[in-house]
């Protein structure tokens, strides 16, 4: 067999596609548009829910990629156009043709800035879960800008998801879970520091998330139902900031040392990019729209174009993984393998 | 002979609406308070008069304003009105000629045909029956559009119409006949008897051809005199009182009358002085883009007229002021609408007791962020460091979080509540013993302006800002970016602000502007004037006037308006930033590559370096 899949994205999703496609006997034009494959996770220090390296995963799903698979890093996919079921790639690279085309193009974290109220961007005691996974990641712990370490950590929810303001009315599924699991991490990298999370709703839809919750209150995380209504800079850098805490009904305002802001997902912008280009159109929410929901999450309205991972709507590891395998599969049938 | 039986009807429906309007006037005059009558009497003696005398030709007459919206439309309102009132002046002028100067019954001059037919002997014949009838086709012409902009509307650069209700339809159906049934009776009197002018006698003598004249004549005029008293009857139960209630609103408002806190007979003036000539409907946002199409005050006024207020549609509006400026009437739309939402309110005394005393340090500028401009730190942080650079002593009165302004009480209607939070904020501003008041919130800035009574200056930050650079005090660089500028509402229409944030921006950037500028600026979506809009809704309009600011492709979007600020940061795709922000980056002679910033704000190993030292 000799046919082309073009995966673009080399996240997670990408990378595991890549390798049941290969498995399946396809060649596959894996495309990433940065220098590593990887994707966000790469970006991450440990997982939910039992702290595994995030690079591991990475390394694992590289690794059973075989010769099959041709890996373009750095090179961003401009447009997909079609015709007589044969897909012209146009990249920053060389063109190609490929037999069907796969989206795991994933998801950006959203950018606080445009939640100003928060201060990200304009005190430098306010960080995004990313940062922090950063920090983790070089020196183990928390840090204050000034290198010192925070006594006071808050951590708050639903920074760009279920938030109409910024445009964001969808739930990111996975922040209240990393949230948890970073305050965790923040408890056992410095015991004496206090963390307080500011939350919606806590959804831990998954296995092992109910019990990670319980485990992060009983190393004494403080749960505040209540969603920030703004931050304000101290004279000496701390941040300030203000909350109701509806459970008791009652405005509440701390100082804290460190702020970390729980960004949500929005859609990677060369998602709607590519499905413009092959006159398809995005969901409700900005993300890669879908045949159906139930039976149909890695089939697009067009034959030939698959979509997996969170470039669909926000999405943990385990399913974006899942929904890879399983358009791999889909693809198998659409060219004819089964 | 002066006199026939069939000039009854005219004569009746004539004096009926003279009784009536006489009576309103009276009615309206005696309702006013105490202030208001004393304004009017001593307006009726002085130059006031004559400027109302002015307005009342150029808006009642002439539609001046209603040109500017269109010109047919301006046409078709103008040839009815100044049309019908030359026709009139000039048949009276002829009856005058005719039966030198002695004075005639009223309905004389009106059918002066009927009666006389030996006109042919009369001096200077020719130039009034050319007068008459071309002022008949005039009026034609203007009754030709009307009936046109039924069908098509977009024809007077209108997309909707008013709907009209059964009795105003009739009313209309009246006006409509009068000047065809005018133009038929003259012309079978100019067959007959040879008294037209070139209008009338052609088509008279064309008639004679084939009708019986003699026996339509009678019948023509009486249609006519029909017609007439009609529509005099229907006037006060319809729309069409508007023509005997502007030029009273005009004169009342040149002598300083103006809506207060509650409703008054004043308010009674404005609810009849609309003509519901319905374009206000296409300036309401909620209208184009929401296709949300009976709250606006075309219909809104005429429930309250009709003293059958809706909660729905008093509740159901932007308070964006659009309808105000574009009002050909100048009713004061919004604040009628304010007050009828005051109704439904209730208070309790003692709200807001709980907001304990705050602390303010003294300062010769009291600076106030407002609630909303807590939640734009960068504009906070952009001032307090213009305020340093240069040299203002200042106070930052409501560092530790404000105490609301008031006007979104004020805007819900809750009047009582709000006087709670101005006098808490007034306590405040006076003990920082501030010289002027600046604040970066055309919400807050309006409600100072308006309803604080301080005995110190306010001034919105952007004037502020240019008086510091005019002043040299602060020395802003030159950047390539293209700016436009976004008009709050507040500070707009409502403030009359448009050019100084303006002029400030083009010291520094390119300025572009917007395809809705200025007193046609479009509401962010963000109103607090209204609470029953649903978050899509409010997304819809903001996109639409995203789309009308970005019409020239600007690289920033700049606003003046903390909560314009907020709504559009969620939604556009350029940067957008308040004034204060932008003077700042041009101060710094470094305005901020927004593009490179944004791009690393995507990945998180870049936006570390911020964070560590």
């Amino acid at each position: 067999m000799d046919k082309t899949v073009a995966v673009v994205g080399g996240g997670v999703a990408g990378l595991a596609a890549a390798a049941a496609l290969n498995q399946l006997g396809y060649r596959v034009l894996l495309y990433e548009k940065e220098a590593f494959t990887g994707g966000n996770v790469r970006n991450w220090d440990r997982l939910f829910p039992k702290a595994r390296n995030a690079r591991e995963v990475v390394d694992e799903l590289a690794s059973s990629l075989t010769g099959l698979t041709e890996i373009a890093t750095g090179t961003f996919v401009n447009s997909v156009k079609s015709t007589d079921g044969l897909f012209e790639i146009e990249s920053s690279g060389r063109p190609a043709y490929a037999d069907a085309v796969l989206l795991t193009t994933g998801f950006e974290l959203f950018d606080a800035r445009k939640k100003e109220e928060y201060g990200y961007g304009i005190f430098e005691n306010v960080i995004t879960s990313a940062d922090l996974e950063k920090m983790f990641a070089s020196s183990g712990k928390p840090l204050m800008a000034d290198g010192s370490e925070p006594k006071k950590v808050a951590f708050i929810h639903c920074v760009g998801s279920r938030d109409e303001k910024v445009n964001k009315p969808y739930c990111s599924k996975v922040c209240c879970v990393t949230a948890v699991k970073q305050a965790v991490e923040v408890r056992e990298a410095l015991p004496e520091c206090e963390v307080y999370n500011f939350y919606m709703d806590l959804r831990m839809f998954g296995t092992g998330y109910e019990q990670l919750y319980k485990e992060a209150q009983v190393k004494g995380v403080n749960f505040i139902r209540g969603r920030l209504s703004e931050a304000n800079e101290t004279r000496t850098h701390q941040v300030m900031i203000k909350a109701e805490d509806t459970l008791v009904s009652r405005p509440l305002q701390i100082t804290v040392d460190l702020v970390v802001l729980m960004v949500g997902m929005s859609p990677a912008g060369s998602t709607m990019t590519i499905l413009k280009s092959l006159g398809l159109l995005g969901n409700e929410d900005g993300f890669a729209g879908i045949a159906n929901a139930h039976t149909g999450s890695t089939l697009t309205l067009k034959k030939g174009v698959f979509v997996a991972g969170a470039c669909s709507g926000p999405a943990n590891i385990t399913d974006s993984v899942n929904e890879a395998r399983a358009a791999a599969l889909r693809i198998h049938q659409y060219l004819g393998g089964v | 002979m002066k006199y026939d039986p069939f000039v009854l009807p005219f004569i009746s429906g004539m004096a009926f609406v003279l009784i009536v309007v006489i009576g309103k006037w009276t009615i309206w005059f005696k309702g006013l308070p105490f202030s208001d009558k004393k304004k009017f009497l001593n307006g009726l003696f002085s130059r006031k008069f004559i400027y109302a005398s002015r307005e009342v030709v150029s808006e009642s007459m002439l539609h001046r304003k209603v040109f500017r919206s269109n010109f047919w439309l301006g046409y078709m309102h103008m040839s009815l009105a100044f049309g019908w009132f030359l026709l009139i002046v000039a048949g009276n002028l002829e009856t005058r000629w005719y039966s030198h100067g002695t004075i005639n019954p009223p309905w004389y001059p009106i059918f002066f045909e009927f009666f006389v037919h030996d006109l042919k002997e009369l001096p200077y014949r020719r130039f009034f029956v050319f007068a008459m009838d071309f002022l008949l086709l005039f009026v034609l012409s203007g009754l030709f559009i009307a009936i046109y902009k039924r069908y098509r509307s977009g024809f007077v650069g209108m997309k909707k119409t008013t709907r009209q209700k059964t009795i105003d339809k009739l009313a209309l159906t009246s006006l409509w006949m009068i000047f065809p049934l005018r133009l038929l009776a003259e012309s079978f009197n100019a067959g007959l008897y040879d008294t037209g002018g070139f209008l009338t006698n052609t088509l008279g003598h064309y008639f004679a051809r084939f009708l019986p004249l003699e026996l339509l004549r009678y019948p023509a005029w009486l249609a006519y005199s029909i017609a007439l008293g009609t529509f005099f009857v229907s006037m006060p139960f319809t729309r069409y009182m508007h023509i005997l209630t502007e030029i009273f609103l005009i004169f009342l408002r040149r002598f300083g009358i103006r809506e207060k806190q509650a409703h008054s007979t004043f308010t009674d003036v404005e609810l009849n002085a609309c003509s519901r000539c319905g374009i206000c409907i296409d300036k309401c946002q909620l209208s184009s883009d929401l296709e949300i199409n009976n709250i606006q005050p075309a219909y809104f006024l005429r429930d309250l007229r009709d003293r059958k207020p809706d909660l729905f549609k008093t509740e159901t509006c932007l308070i964006c002021g659009r309808c105000n400026t574009s009002c050909p009437v100048g009713i004061e739309n919004t604040n009628i609408r304010l007050n009828e939402r005051s109704i439904h309110q209730f208070f309790s005394a003692n709200a807001y007791e709980y907001i304990g005393k705050q602390e303010v340090k003294n300062g010769k500028v009291a600076f106030f962020a407002g609630c909303m401009g807590h939640l734009n730190p960068l504009t906070i942080k952009a001032m307090l460091t213009l305020f340093e650079k240069a040299g203002v002593e200042f106070t930052f009165v409501d560092e530790n979080g404000s105490i609301c302004c008031g006007r979104p009480l004020k805007l819900s209607g809750n009047f009582m509540a709000a006087g709670n939070l101005v006098a808490k904020n007034k306590d405040l501003i006076r003990e920082s013993k501030a010289e002027i008041l600046v604040t970066t919130c055309p919400i807050c800035y309006k409600m100072f302006r308006d309803d604080y009574r301080l005995d110190i200056p306010v001034y919105h930050h952007s004037e502020y800002l240019l008086k510091l650079v005019e002043e040299n005090k602060l020395d802003p660089g030159f950047s390539p970016s293209t700016v436009v500028f976004h008009d709050p509402c507040d500070l707009g229409r409502g403030s009359g602000i448009y050019e100084q944030p303006r002029r400030l921006i083009a010291r520094s950037y390119s300025l572009v502007e917007a395809d809705h500028k200025k007193k046609d600026s479009l509401c962010c979506g963000g109103s607090l004037g209204i609470t029953a809009l649903s978050g899509e809704n409010r997304k819809t309009l903001t996109e639409a006037t995203i789309a009308s600011l970005t019409l020239n492709h600007p690289e920033i979007i700049a606003t003046a308006c903390p909560l314009c600020k907020k709504t559009f940061a969620g939604q556009a795709d350029v940067r957008v930033a308040d004034i204060a922000e932008l003077l700042l980056e041009a101060v710094d002679h470094k305005p901020a590559d927004h593009k490179a910033t944004s791009v690393a704000m995507h990945k998180p190993a870049d936006c570390l370096e911020e964070v560590e030292i």
